[in-house]
């Protein structure tokens, strides 16, 4: 799914990456601003609390003014209604801001990939992508919903607290901080601890997932060599190694908790003793003894908030990474500026001592073509035929461009493709592949794909001319019959005729066609025969070819052997030849006689 | 849900110390800490009446001394529960294990593996929290909301009726909202699995996506799904930005209450300012309950659905077991006689599918090889050939009465005496993640035997690729070590096989990968090896099968042909065919 570069954890800060994340918050900055303002009202709403409570005691119980009393019941509940209102906007705005941005980088994320090029594809596994796609763009969410302005607040937060008490009573204030060194010392000794033991237990999780995938899937192979006993020690010994560590975890969440009650309790403790001591000398009241109560209980929030951002950005920075390399990866197959116009009285494609090898490596390249030079005429029919892993299949994607060639060039139109634009070369072939790909959908939006300017006539008679519209019309609703995950309700053959009407659908003045070897049914066999014939009628074509009938009423037939283009002339004049091609006919008659 | 919840109590019981335990605990930590505002109480009454500082210093050690104990508590409350979680977590993913390990193989070819996965980390990990954090919780809580109601209520009756009036909306409202969100949840990652198969399915079908030039309809499409994405997560937002601060609202109308009433009440003189003060902080001790119940019946409805569907997995009865077995049956060693009798096999019908639906795999095979023959098994592809060598050791049953070694129906044969005596290489060789020589004495003995892997390895040709591993035999496969060919996995498993000197030996199309000439050394060595056993082997190849004392050709689940190879090739039939097609095919390579 994912590579080993995936583990790694970096470090929690790296401005590079920073300063390019932060240039995706500025669209929201006019948001960012409002969040801001919410964050510092929110704040000093948190504040007022325990001082209206000390003004309540001090100045309205004390004196029984049952007016007051109510002034400041009222005024206790507007602040409800305003933290209620802040915070509802401060999560909503933030988190929204979160939410866009994500979706922007995804879009941004899958833009690239799909002008990236289909080297890339063979190198990168499609899960890989996946994960960049998803779930490393949802790291970077807690990045900007809950940690760039949030940190703001928690700062704004502390600094609130110290500040309101250092006003009410700048001694007293200093009496009850003494507890905060500690819980900074308790905080941070906690985070280090429980970030390494979580380290631990991860590791230890992805242990045990490897082992039952690796188990689970090789159970037969477990349970032919009685090999039951022993694999279930291996895996005790994990489970075992996984418990003992989230056992070792606990320890520290057991003592965390109580040291900062502990911490609290001593704050109230020294708030009574040695406070309570100078209320009896009139140096303080008893509403300021009660508000500094509150107040050293909501030390602790904060603190632990701002480490936990710790976590977040080291996260972030290790996802963000692993998205802009995928981002940074430059666009191989690019579109010329400046594309020649096509020339109308050259052949159509022409390969021009052609060599490639798909490995770019230092050293020897493996050539999959060498030298392959051959041309298509306008209307020509040209058959490829050749044994597993002669390059047949590759002629067809340098036509399509998938891939540049290392030496030589190939022509369409007597232009060289990597001079014309993409779109166009592309819109002159209809490719069929082997393995059909489905799109989840309808079966008519299959056939049309994105081109909505095939209209439901046109998808129907594609459709009509391959035969697909006899199994189509059997489905429960006919062409809007959504397709299933890849096309799991419908056959091999099936799955063929549809790619086989999308070819036609698009009228590409070139058919492209890889020829499947797939065994299907006899009834199939018949009409995907009869709508290979239709196909290629009144067309140019260029097909890798392995049924007989297909092969024999081709124009000229190039037959490739390991890379080199060996035999090419009609059936007739290549069965004459006694070689390759005879050969290839051979085998291709007796395997279709095993398969009958 | 009973019944669910009775098939836990064993492993309850089995730390039912731990659990006595850790709820005494929380009961002495629950009194300490709710003994404290009460300690505040006569600490703030003395203030106010002018008590000395002596006093005041007693009151003031007295909370800490509290706080002390009720974290001491606390620690020896979260060591024994949450352990005890741990050690029935620990307990029951063995028990999970070692039941998956009794089921045979169709089961795990009908099951997606994710999914039993899954059950083995998300779900129990659901069930763990239902029997570790939510019963702490819960007990804490419990204990808690009981005891400050009763210290609240012995205060001031009249002000804990009115104040404690917003505090059921609490509790409703985090119920309501738990799952609400929960809802949401669901419905986000659901649309994040249909953006993950867009990019999926445009990802895997790049070819078709570029040689159609369908890359902006698929960036619209997945724009569409990614735009859907977002919508929901927004609802959540909305959802979750309006709870919390609501919980607060709710907390902060019960603090109002008594700041008005109370301090109404302190002014008349009828409370004194050390209640009024314990009665604040009480409350807040009581807000956490009330949030704390709401999750808890969230927690305990996930872990309940969690293992009712590992319960699922844990009813599954064994298909393939020693029911039929007789303790005795070939005690004395296996010779190696093979029969097949009339043999009939069809898969089981899958969900969805009735019982004629799928055609027989195999029918009414018979065969006959007696101890140290080599019989081959040739035929086109999914012609029942695999099938009909899985049938022996087990790995589906075969009907009563229709296979049998040395004359003893394999279902009356214990499973482990069965196996003990069959050496299979599988079609796609399986190897674990451990040293080449692990996997190959992987069926023999655990102590490492360097010079039986070495006879083992050699027998099966893996010995002429010695210098490609770095560490030799100790060379570890796959992940962090060195990825094996197809045709070094076959070797492998054919070693594998070897080093466990079975008396019968199945090679399930065990040369498919490995070059005709790597194909012919690796026959050559078996000759030796398969002297004075029982060989079956299945094959594509004719030159694999060519030199077998019998062989039978399969097709569609039949045995269409059998003989020599000599005999078949005179024949002109199938086999003859595929013959000839084999000589064209190297024919054309050499070429």
């Amino acid at each position: 799914m994912s590579g080993p570069q995936d583990d790694v954890i970096g470090k929690a800060y790296d401005a590079r990456l920073m300063r390019r994340l932060l240039v995706y918050l500025r669209p929201h900055l006019p948001a960012v601003a409002v969040a801001f303002v919410v964050i510092v009202a929110g704040a000093l709403v948190e504040l007022a609390q325990p001082w209206l409570t000390q003004r309540a005691i001090d100045t309205y119980i004390a004196q029984k003014d049952v007016d007051g009393l109510r002034w400041i019941a009222t005024v206790f509940f507007g602040l409800l209604v305003a933290n209620f209102v802040f915070e509802y906007v401060q999560t909503v705005v933030m988190q929204t801001i979160g939410q866009k941005i994500m979706r922007a980088i995804r879009l941004e994320v899958y833009g690239h990939l799909q002008k990236l090029d289909l080297a890339f594809y063979d190198r990168n596994p499609v899960g890989r992508m996946m994960t960049r796609v998803t779930t490393d763009v949802d790291a970077l969410n807690d990045l900007f919903a809950s940690g760039v302005v949030t940190v703001f607040g928690d700062v704004l937060a502390l600094v609130g607290i110290i500040t309101a008490m250092l006003w009410m009573n700048w001694r007293l204030a200093l009496v009850a901080f003494v507890v905060l060194p500690g819980i900074l010392a308790a905080t941070q000794w906690f985070r280090t601890n429980v970030r390494e033991s979580y380290r631990q237990v991860r590791g230890l999780v992805a242990k045990i997932n490897a082992f039952l995938q690796e188990h689970l899937t090789g159970m037969s192979t477990v349970q032919l060599f009685r090999q039951e006993s022993n694999a279930f020690e291996r895996f005790d010994r994990i489970n075992r190694d996984h418990r003992d560590a989230n056992i070792a975890s606990i320890f520290y969440y057991a003592l965390f908790y109580p040291i900062i009650e502990t911490m609290a309790a001593l704050s109230a403790a020294l708030i009574i003793w040695i406070g309570g001591g100078w209320a009896g000398d009139g140096v303080v009241s008893i509403g300021v003894l009660v508000a500094f109560l509150q107040y050293a209980r909501r030390f602790f929030q904060p603190i632990s908030d701002l480490s936990e951002k710790f976590n977040i950005l080291q996260a972030a920075m290790a996802a963000s990474e692993r998205i802009f390399t995928v981002l940074d990866t430059p666009v191989a197959i690019t579109n010329p500026t400046n594309p020649p116009h096509p020339n109308p009285t050259r052949p159509v494609i022409e390969f021009d001592h052609v060599w490639f090898s798909y490995v770019d490596a230092d050293g020897e390249p493996q050539w999959v073509l060498k030298d392959v030079s051959f041309v298509v005429q306008p209307g020509q029919r040209i058959g490829i035929v050749g044994a597993t892993g002669s390059g047949k299949t590759t002629i067809l994607s340098l036509l399509m461009r998938f891939y540049d060639v290392q030496r030589g060039r190939i022509l369409v139109d007597g232009v060289d493709i990597r001079e014309m634009d993409l779109a166009m070369l592309r819109g002159t072939f209809g490719l069929v592949l082997q393995d059909v790909h489905l799109f989840a959908g309808s079966v008519a939006s299959n056939i049309r794909l994105g081109r909505d300017d095939i209209a439901d006539e046109a998808v129907a008679a594609a459709a009509r001319a391959v035969h697909a519209d006899a199994f189509i019309g059997r489905l429960s609703q006919g062409y809007a019959t959504e397709v299933a995950e890849r096309g799991a309700t419908l056959s091999v053959g099936q799955k063929q005729l549809l790619s086989f009407a999308r070819a036609l659908a698009f009228e590409p003045r070139v058919l492209v066609l890889d020829e499947a070897t797939s065994s299907v049914d006899t009834a199939t066999e018949a009409l995907i025969e009869d709508a290979l014939k239709v196909m290629m009628q009144h067309r140019t074509v260029v097909a890798i070819a392995h049924r007989l009938s297909t092969i024999q009423d081709m124009d000229r037939i190039l037959v490739l052997h390991k890379g080199e283009l060996r035999e090419s002339g009609t059936h007739q004049e290549l069965l004459a030849l006694r070689g390759l091609y005879f050969r290839l006919y051979e085998l291709s008659r007796v395997r279709e006689n095993i398969g009958s | 849900m009973r019944r669910a919840l009775s098939r836990l109590l064993p492993y309850v019981r089995e730390s039912r110390r731990a659990f006595i335990i850790g709820v005494g605990c929380i009961f002495v930590a629950s009194v300490m800490q709710l003994a404290s505002p009460w300690v505040l109480k006569y600490a703030i009454d003395g203030l106010i009446s002018g008590a000395s500082r002596g006093c005041l210093a007693g009151y003031a050690l007295a909370m800490l001394g509290l706080a002390v104990v009720d974290g001491g508590f606390r620690y020896l409350m979260r060591k024994h529960l949450i352990g005890a979680s741990r050690t029935i977590e620990y307990a029951l993913r063995n028990d999970y294990f070692a039941h998956l390990q009794r089921l045979p193989l169709g089961y795990f070819q009908s099951t997606r593996t994710g999914d039993l996965m899954s059950r083995a980390t998300n779900d129990l990990s659901a069930v763990r929290m239902m029997i570790g954090p939510a019963v702490m919780y819960f007990a804490s809580t419990a204990l808690g909301f009981v005891i400050a109601l009763a210290v609240m209520f012995s205060i001031d009756a009249r002000l804990a009726w009115i104040a404690l009036l917003p505090m059921p909306i609490v509790s409703v409202a985090t119920r309501y909202f738990g799952k609400a969100i929960h809802d949401r949840f669901e419905r986000i990652q659901a649309q994040l699995a249909d953006m993950s198969a867009v990019v999926q399915e445009s990802l895997s079908g790049v070819r078709v996506v570029r040689a159609y030039r369908q890359e902006d309809t698929e960036i619209a499409r997945f724009r569409r799904s990614n735009d859907e994405y977002v919508a929901r997560n927004r609802g959540l937002i909305r959802l979750q930005a309006a709870f919390y601060p609501s919980l607060t609202f709710c907390f902060g109308v019960s603090s109002l209450i008594v700041l008005w009433m109370g301090g109404r009440d302190v002014m008349a003189g009828t409370m004194t300012l050390g209640s009024f003060v314990a009665f604040l902080r009480y409350l807040v001790m009581l807000s956490w309950p009330m949030i704390a119940f709401g999750w808890v019946i969230n927690i305990a409805q996930r872990g309940l659905a969690s293992w009712g569907r590992m319960i699922e997995i844990l009813d599954t009865a064994p298909a393939i077991d020693d029911r039929d077995a007789r303790p005795d049956a070939l005690a004395d060693g296996v010779k190696g006689d093979v029969e097949f009798r009339q043999l009939s096999f069809r898969y089981p019908p899958r969900a969805g599918e009735g019982a004629d639906d799928a055609a027989p795999m195999l029918a009414d095979i018979s065969c006959t090889i007696a101890a140290g023959q080599t019989v081959a098994i040739i035929g086109p592809t999914g012609s029942g050939k695999s099938t009909l060598v899985q049938l022996l050791p087990r790995l589906h049953d075969p009907a009563p009465g229709t296979l049998f070694v040395d004359g003893i129906d394999v279902r009356e044969i214990p499973l482990a005496r069965l196996r003990g005596a069959i050496g299979v290489v599988p079609q796609e060789p399986f190897l674990f993640s451990d040293s080449l020589a692990g996997n190959i004495l992987f069926g023999f003995d655990p102590v490492r035997d360097r010079a039986r892997v070495d006879a083992a390895a050699h027998a099966a040709g893996l010995d002429a690729d010695l210098s490609s591993f770095p560490d030799g035999y100790q060379t570890v496969v796959g992940e962090r070590g060195i990825t094996l060919s197809g045709g070094q996995k076959q070797r492998t498993a054919i070693a594998r096989a070897v080093a466990a000197d079975p008396r019968i030996l199945i090679l399930d199309d065990a040369l498919s990968a490995v070059d005709t000439q790597t194909e012919e050394t690796i026959l050559r060595r078996l000759r030796e090896v398969r002297r004075g056993r029982t060989c079956l082997i299945v094959a594509h190849r004719i030159s694999t099968v060519r030199d077998a004392d019998m062989i039978l050709v399969l097709d569609s689940g039949r045995v269409v042909e059998r003989g020599t190879h000599d005999e078949l090739v005179r024949r002109a039939g199938l086999y003859a065919r595929m013959d000839q097609q084999q000589r064209l095919e190297d024919e054309l390579a050499a070429s």
